[in-house]
């Protein structure tokens, strides 16, 4: 096919977005981290977050958390300007260690489930967002 | 105080003794991250609701810490074991300190 304008600036546009991907966790998302594990490590297991691929908008973006032990979860969203959204605390009444909300996300982010299980151990899982319009007021 | 907000809240009408119940709560809240600029660059204050709880006859069912990345109109599903018939309580907590309230009863079928 012919290598239109518009093919080299998707292909551009899309390196550029590659190389600027941050990999290292950023000082407040550790921090938040840190209180919520008291430095524990943090494994993978018993927790399942389901988010949507591409959100349309960034503004409301529906999220479920789920877990078989989980007492309490944490929701980050690594590239929102403060990195916390949520944290669920199952009480002795919570049917299930469900929950499901929306949430707004700044931009093609990641977002992070973290967990402590009954037995005092942490696990997380994380999914990537594609954002098409951002939702932090931006 | 935030203006018009209206806690609706959706528990089914009755429940087998021990059964699990899908339960889903909505609050309209404009939810003001903080992040955003009025016409004169200056920055919107944050003022969110940052708590909301469930409780059950006394007992709590989930406690959910709120920041501002959740959405305006906080939306959330969760689910909750009905031991006996008696009265979910709903509670929002705001920035500003005000308090919301929903009751809604469960019977047993």
């Amino acid at each position: 096919m012919h290598f239109t304008r518009r093919n080299a600036l998707a292909t551009g546009a899309c390196a550029l977005m590659l190389a600027g991907l941050p990999m290292r966790l950023s000082a407040a998302v550790e921090e938040k981290i840190a209180a919520f594990t008291g430095g524990a490590a943090v494994g993978e297991g018993d927790i399942r977050l389901t988010a949507p691929e591409i959100a349309e908008n960034g503004n409301t973006v529906p999220i479920e958390v789920a877990s078989d032990t989980a007492v309490s979860i944490m929701v980050l969203a690594m590239g929102n300007p403060t990195p916390g959204v949520a944290e669920f605390n199952f009480g002795a009444l919570a049917g299930s260690r469900y929950a499901s909300t929306r949430i707004r996300l700044a931009g093609t982010q990641d977002v992070v489930a973290i967990a402590r299980l009954e037995d005092g151990s942490f696990v997380q899982a994380s999914s990537t967002v594609k954002v098409t319009i951002g939702g932090c007021g931006g | 105080m935030a203006e018009n907000v209206r806690p609706r809240v959706r528990v089914p009408k009755t429940a087998a003794a021990g059964e699990v119940v899908t339960i889903k709560t909505l609050i309209s809240h404009n939810m003001e991250s903080g992040q955003r600029k009025d016409g004169d660059g200056n920055s919107i204050p944050r003022s969110i609701i940052n708590r909301f709880t469930c409780d059950f006859n006394g007992q709590n069912v989930i406690d959910v810490k709120m920041e501002p990345a959740i959405s305006t109109n906080p939306y959330f599903e969760f689910e909750a074991l009905v031991p006996e018939a008696g009265e979910f309580t709903f509670t929002w907590y705001d920035d500003d300190g005000s308090v919301y309230e929903d009751t809604q009863p469960i019977t047993l079928a």
